[in-house]
């Protein structure tokens, strides 16, 4: 079943194109990597599914609903997490007020019942708090650092948090942009166990951007392979692995 | 020194005062405000009053620009919307202290949200800019719609009265402005417990991703300037019924920076740093001139000298402060706390 399509999809800035004409469908309960070198456009398709960006031409479907005036924070509670390349946690705030802020969605407490905390607002946040902990920190086992601020974390661990902060946000769909770039072999295979973790246990679908292609080859189902803002190609990863297309890049 | 201090709950690790000594000595603050107006001389309930109402202003726009990220220029005047509604209402329209308290606080959060509307698209200097925009067109409608603001010469107002309780000295007021700085410090403390507080937070650290997390920019942009400005009317409010009277000379652009500079000493995005701010920015010129009087008294030749170099001493105070203490005296409190966490031992 299909749960996000890109039908037709181009973009450019000025004179610049970035995409052209990019189709694919993404189905319920699968791991779909797209890859290609750099400046092929990966990162902005996932912006244009996130809503960052608006495409020229070309439809995205999630949900068999057409996002075209769909606004970004509208999408995320429809249920699309988004991790991002060079990591966006907020550095003023504690680990456990990032994962927290990815739930924001989901909760209801509005301004006058936030100024007077105590009752509605003071419980809504102790349920957040119980499931927090139950479901993404001890999953995630990041039970240790949940109150150190953001800032003073290792690298490999704010990536860890942010995918925390991307589950909190209980997605269909999480689009992940290059999860493991930057991290040592240890990481990497921590990581590539969390992903298939999060497909297997949540049933949440992912996308995901990657240029590890030891990585895309263990854990990915399909795989669509980009250059110059064209699709070249798309299929199982031993299905593509020796193709021409493949070879050229 | 505590030991043993484990949390059972959710509820008791997230408290805001988190285990009995910090209770305690929030227990011991409150002993002693409620002592101070009996033991203090009118000169100390004064400035008491004048640093509580600075208080609740400072606090208004630390939740904007230290927590929000909005950097405002207009704040000053904002609290002279405030002031001036007060004074309009009670004088025209005769209406009561304590209704006029909130509608000066909507009326402040009204203007807010209008100046506020392009924050949207500006963001960092060029928001600075457009509220700067703010501050003089409300100067100049304080100093120029005369009709309604008695013009530069002002309005003055009778003293405010509570269920016919007539407030007509700094003592009696005292005990109104310690009510309204406790109400207006828990209700912003609150705010930053829930997902209004941490959306405020995500927008000043990244508005993008804040986006992309499904924070409605737009509305929450809105809130901080509505809630900041509403502080400040509240503020206002409390002024021109303090002072008995209000002229433009009170809200101007030196006020607005003076306010930033009270939330830069005190802590961004501290509601303590706020207070620690608004009380140094208060009490700290008054005690360097009285240092300089008592000691003009000594040299009474170095008089001339003397007396301008106030201003000096504590742009200079302000100076050495952000270079060594760029984080606030909310900082400089934390070290202080940390240190006598596990006193008399050091590890």
């Amino acid at each position: 079943m299909k749960i996000l399509s890109i039908d037709n999809v181009s973009l450019s800035f000025g004179g610049l194109k970035v995409l052209s004409d990019v189709s694919f469908d993404v189905n319920q309960g699968e791991i779909f990597a797209i890859i290609g070198p750099n400046g092929a456009g990966k990162t902005s398709i996932l912006n244009i599914i996130s809503g960052f960006y608006h495409p020229e031409k070309g439809k995205v479907f999630f949900k068999g609903n057409d996002l075209a005036h769909v606004h970004a924070d509208k999408r995320a509670a429809m249920g699309m997490g988004r991790t991002f390349q060079n990591i966006a946690l907020y550095h003023g705030m504690s680990v456990l007020d990032n994962i927290k802020l990815g739930a924001h969605s989901h909760l209801k407490t509005g301004l006058m019942s936030a100024l007077w905390y105590w009752g509605a607002a003071h419980r809504e946040e102790m349920e957040l708090r119980k499931k927090i902990e139950e479901d993404i920190i001890d999953f995630l086992e990041i039970e240790s650092i949940r109150n150190h601020l953001v800032s003073a974390l290792a690298y490999g661990l704010q990536k860890r948090v942010e995918l925390a902060r991307a589950l909190a946000m209980r997605p269909k769909v999480l689009l992940m942009d290059e999860p493991v770039a930057g991290m040592n072999a240890e990481e990497t295979e921590d990581m590539a166990r969390f992903i298939l973790d999060i497909k297997e246990e949540y049933d949440i679908t992912i996308v995901l951007i990657e240029h590890d292609m030891k990585m895309i080859m263990d854990i990915s189902d399909r795989v669509l392979v980009l250059n110059f803002g064209q699709a070249l190609t798309q299929g199982t990863p031993n299905g593509l692995f020796g193709t021409k297309e493949i070879e050229r890049l | 020194m505590h030991i043993g201090d484990f949390k059972e709950t959710y509820a008791s690790d997230q408290a805001v005062f988190i285990n009995a000594t910090s209770r305690f000595w929030l227990g011991i603050l409150f002993a002693l405000l409620l002592i101070f107006p009996f033991v203090a001389g009118d000169y100390l309930l004064f400035m008491a009053n004048l640093a509580g109402i600075t208080i609740i202003g400072a606090v208004g726009l630390n939740i904007l620009t230290g927590f929000a990220g909005l950097i405002s220029l207009g704040h000053a005047a904002f609290i002279g919307v405030g002031g001036y509604t007060a004074a309009i209402l009670s004088t025209r329209f005769d209406l009561p202290f304590l209704l006029c308290l909130p509608l000066s606080g909507l009326m402040a959060a009204f203007f807010g949200i209008i100046v506020g509307g392009p924050s949207l698209r500006l963001k960092g200097l060029y928001l600075c800019i457009a509220t700067l925009a703010a501050q003089l067109i409300l100067e100049f409608i304080f100093v120029h719609w005369e009709s309604m603001t008695g013009g530069i010469r002002g309005m003055n107002i009778s003293p405010p009265q509570i269920f016919g309780y007539v407030l007509d000295n700094d003592f009696k007021f005292y005990f109104v402005t310690l009510i309204m700085v406790i109400l207006c410090v828990t209700f912003a403390r609150n705010l930053f417990r829930t997902r209004v507080g941490r959306a405020f937070i995500a927008i000043r650290d990244r508005d993008i991703s804040a986006e992309l997390m499904g924070i409605n920019l737009l509305r929450y942009k809105t809130y901080a300037f509505a809630l900041s400005s509403f502080l400040a009317g509240i503020s206002g409010c409390l002024w021109v019924n303090f002072l008995k009277n209000i002229t433009p000379e009170h809200f101007p652009l030196l006020e607005s920076v003076r306010y930033l500079a009270m939330i830069i000493v005190g802590g961004m995005g501290s509601i303590l740093g706020s207070i620690l701010g608004a009380i140094f920015m208060t009490i700290v010129p008054e005690v360097i001139s009285t240092i300089l009087g008592f000691l003009v008294n000594i040299f009474p030749t170095a008089m001339s000298f003397l007396f301008p170099l106030q201003q000096v001493i504590f742009g200079l105070l302000i100076v050495i402060f952000l270079v060594f203490e760029p984080h606030g005296l909310a900082e400089i409190w934390r070290r202080i706390k940390n240190y006598f966490h596990l006193w008399p031992f050091e590890h």
